[in-house]
């Protein structure tokens, strides 16, 4: 380049690298802590209680006005379905589904009901770029179909598999998930439509830290009969929705490999260097340009002064 | 093109002015300085153009049938693998290879490089193709195409890695068209339009390396958000970033030799006199410079598995698989660069080019579709799908040569 590089034009690029820096920087990273609400509904599902009857599938199937599926909600054969040798998921149409395990040693299956689990900082939400998730004070995570622009970062981040979309449709296409019934139920307080509707007890509503308690006295009260674990109290920064079994979790189908911090400080080594790059970068650059050119403009200098002796 | 050339002693377009001193007109420049019969005739002669029309007379009613009926009735709309070919390939894979750009634009305009500036013409409109037509790629799989602008105007998700993205590579882009306007203002005859990007090129270039450091590790930190779903040896939460930029670099220098030997060997009359003597010698250049991050690469590649732990993992089949991508996609064509750097043999460095695009590509879809899920099934494309990425990939093979074709890229114009 051949344009010199004057105090005045240096400062000009440093005043529009740092009015860049200060537009286009991201988020700063902070030292984690895990948001913590304390008026947080969550669901304790008890495997051992549930006897795959489906009802909690109707009943989500009837609040949400999902269209009807082709197989009634009695049909037990649908938990010999799966697709690529997989578990049914939840999908467009079905916001809740329920699986069979036939777990080795175990004289009666075990069923797994899967749905959101309503993280505390939920990944989906945290990988949106037009924040169309919310975690509402009573625990639900919600989506905002109205500012989604349908990347499905939320599906790639989801470690549980959860957030769907709709493919089909070419106009009217969105992200489908399980609301924790919040518009309807539990943002007037009352459970999910799923929990109403268990015949079996298997489900149990009520604030976090007090089914938390509950699913403690069981594993305490039934020496033996419980793993010692409650699946959700820290997995992935902890969700809403908790899980407690007789068997291994991972003989179940649950992901045991995810780990008890959120999602998003997996990404925080990435979001850290993002207000260095910003900031270090321009000068540090800009330095290297003087110095490359550093004899180019010496000749250039010198050339100069001759002339004006010349004069 | 020889052809015409014979007849005509204008032909190709190389300034302003025709040799008897009128000027070309817009309709002449469109042309080629070609009556529209010969246009036409050099049209046919070509089967590279029956091969396009071939793809296009299937690919445009399959790119109709995703607007109309939705994304699933061209791929498998998988819940499981959100992000499959058409993604996986045309953002994850165009990116890395359009880093070009910044590359070249920092050693000519910010290391003062100028023996490398015949070639930087070509690096930058590389660049701004390549990310243009990621863009295009992402309007195909996006859920709601109308919506992308919806992080810069509507709502702000701030603390997203792909907002980042979406950021900078929008920034980035205009930051491209503004370094390759010069190009179009010479061919449009107002070369005094350039003086305006003239005065901001260092901006341009440094602001160029803020953006692409950013973006093209932002790209690698997006997996980060499934440090559960892909495989270990492709997934590093700590390092992914860098394994992306850096790859970035030998990624974009190697697509820039690709391109620069395919324009040398099949528009040889297109090319100018800078161009044709320096091409070797910034080959065997760049080369040095890939073989060097290539290195690189493979250090941090190597720190990665040492900081994860994941050393066993190299015993089993996912091992063998990715010791197959390293040692085809990085160490081969490395070794070739080197050598080709040292000896002076170009040739051995060009196809070590190609090697490296197509271990790029290879690596992003591994990351992205291979070793994504890997406790599952297997996603593999629907025909469809894979037609409309190849479709796409015509329109931006036949963007990029109408433009080299046409403005003073490898060739310098003459004013008049």
């Amino acid at each position: 380049m051949s344009k010199k590089i004057t105090r005045r034009s240096l400062l000009k690029s440093g005043v529009a690298g740092s009015i860049a820096a200060l537009l286009l920087r991201s988020k700063p990273s902070k030292a984690h802590q895990i948001k913590t609400y304390q008026n947080s509904m969550g669901v304790l599902v008890d495997l051992t209680r549930c006897v795959g009857c489906r009802s909690c599938e109707a009943a989500c199937n009837a609040e949400q006005n999902m269209p009807v599926p082709a197989k009634p909600f009695t049909d037990q054969s649908v938990f010999d379905e799966g697709v690529h040798g997989h578990k049914r998921r939840t999908d467009e149409n079905s916001l809740t589904v329920v699986n069979r395990y036939d777990v080795p040693g175990l004289d009666h299956p075990l069923f797994r009901k899967v749905q959101c689990n309503h993280c505390q900082e939920p990944a989906c939400l945290t990988s949106c770029f037009v924040a169309a998730y919310t975690k509402t004070p009573e625990g639900a995570v919600i989506y905002n179909k109205d500012v989604c622009v349908g990347c499905r970062t939320c599906m790639i981040a989801c470690p549980f598999y959860i957030p769907t979309f709709r493919y089909s449709s070419a106009f009217d296409p969105s992200i489908v998930k399980c609301i924790f019934c919040y518009d309807t139920r539990l943002k007037h307080g009352r459970p999910p439509a799923c929990v109403e509707a268990c015949p079996q007890e298997a489900l149990t509503f009520g604030k976090r830290k007090d089914i938390i308690k509950i699913g403690r006295r069981r594993i305490e009260e039934n020496k033996g009969q419980y793993e010692d674990h409650i699946y959700g109290e820290y997995e992935a920064g902890g969700t809403s929705w908790l899980y407690l079994s007789s068997v291994p979790f991972e003989k179940v189908g649950f992901d045991t490999s995810i780990s008890h911090v959120p999602i998003i400080d997996h990404v925080k080594n990435f979001l850290g260097i993002v207000p260095m790059v910003l900031t270090i970068w321009p000068a540090l650059f800009t330095g290297f340009h003087l110095l490359a050119t550093r004899k180019e403009r010496r000749a250039k200098d010198k050339s100069t002064n001759g002339q004006e002796v010349g004069k | 093109m020889k052809m015409f050339a014979c007849q005509n002693e204008n032909v190709p377009v190389t300034g302003s002015n025709k040799k008897d001193g009128t000027r070309w007109g817009l309709k002449e420049r469109l042309l080629l300085g070609l009556t529209f019969a010969q246009y036409r005739q050099q049209f046919q002669r070509n089967p590279v153009n029956w091969m396009l029309l071939l793809i296009f007379i299937v690919g445009v009613p399959l790119l109709l049938q995703r607007y109309i009926f939705g994304i699933a009735s061209i791929t498998h709309g998988s819940n499981d693998y959100p992000w499959g070919l058409i993604i996986g390939f045309g953002l994850f894979g165009m990116v890395p290879l359009s880093a070009s750009g910044f590359l070249l634009g920092t050693t000519v305009s910010l290391f003062g490089r100028e023996d490398f500036h015949p070639i930087e013409r070509l690096a930058l409109l590389n660049g701004l193709l390549g990310y243009f037509f990621a863009v295009v790629y992402l309007e195909v799989d996006l859920g709601m195409p109308w919506r992308l602008p919806y992080p810069m105007v509507v709502s702000y998700g701030t603390g997203a890695v792909l907002f980042l993205v979406a950021w900078h590579v929008a920034t980035y882009l205009s930051v491209q068209i503004a370094e390759v306007l010069p190009a179009l203002f010479e061919w449009l005859d107002k070369p005094n339009w350039k003086y305006y990007i003239k005065r901001i090129t260092l901006g341009l270039t440094v602001s160029g390396i803020i953006l692409s450091t950013l973006h093209q590790g932002a790209l690698g930190a997006l997996f980060t958000y499934a440090p559960t779903k892909i495989h270990p040896l492709w997934i590093s939460t700590e390092f992914q970033w860098i394994h992306f930029l850096c790859s970035a670099v030998f990624a974009g220098l190697s697509m820039v030799i690709v391109s620069s030997t395919l324009i040398n060997k099949y528009m040889h009359w297109r090319c100018g006199k800078a161009f044709r003597e320096n091409l070797d010698k910034m080959t065997l250049g760049m080369a040095k410079g890939a073989s060097y991050a290539m290195f690189t690469y493979l250090v941090i590649k190597l720190v990665a598995i040492a900081h994860g732990r994941d050393w066993e993992y190299l015993l089993t089949g996912w091992g063998l698989y990715y010791l197959l991508e390293i040692g085809v996609g990085v160490v081969l064509p490395m070794m070739m660069f080197a050598k080709g750097a040292r000896d002076g043999w170009v040739g051995l460095i060009r196809v070590a080019a190609f090697i490296t695009v197509i271990g790029i590509i290879w690596n992003r879809l591994n990351t992205s579709l291979v070793c994504f899920n890997w406790q599952m099934y297997q996603e593999i494309p629907r025909w469809k799908e894979v037609w409309l990425t190849v479709t796409l990939y015509a329109l931006y093979f036949i963007t990029y040569r109408f433009i080299v074709y046409r403005l003073p890229i490898v060739y310098d114009w003459k004013e008049s």
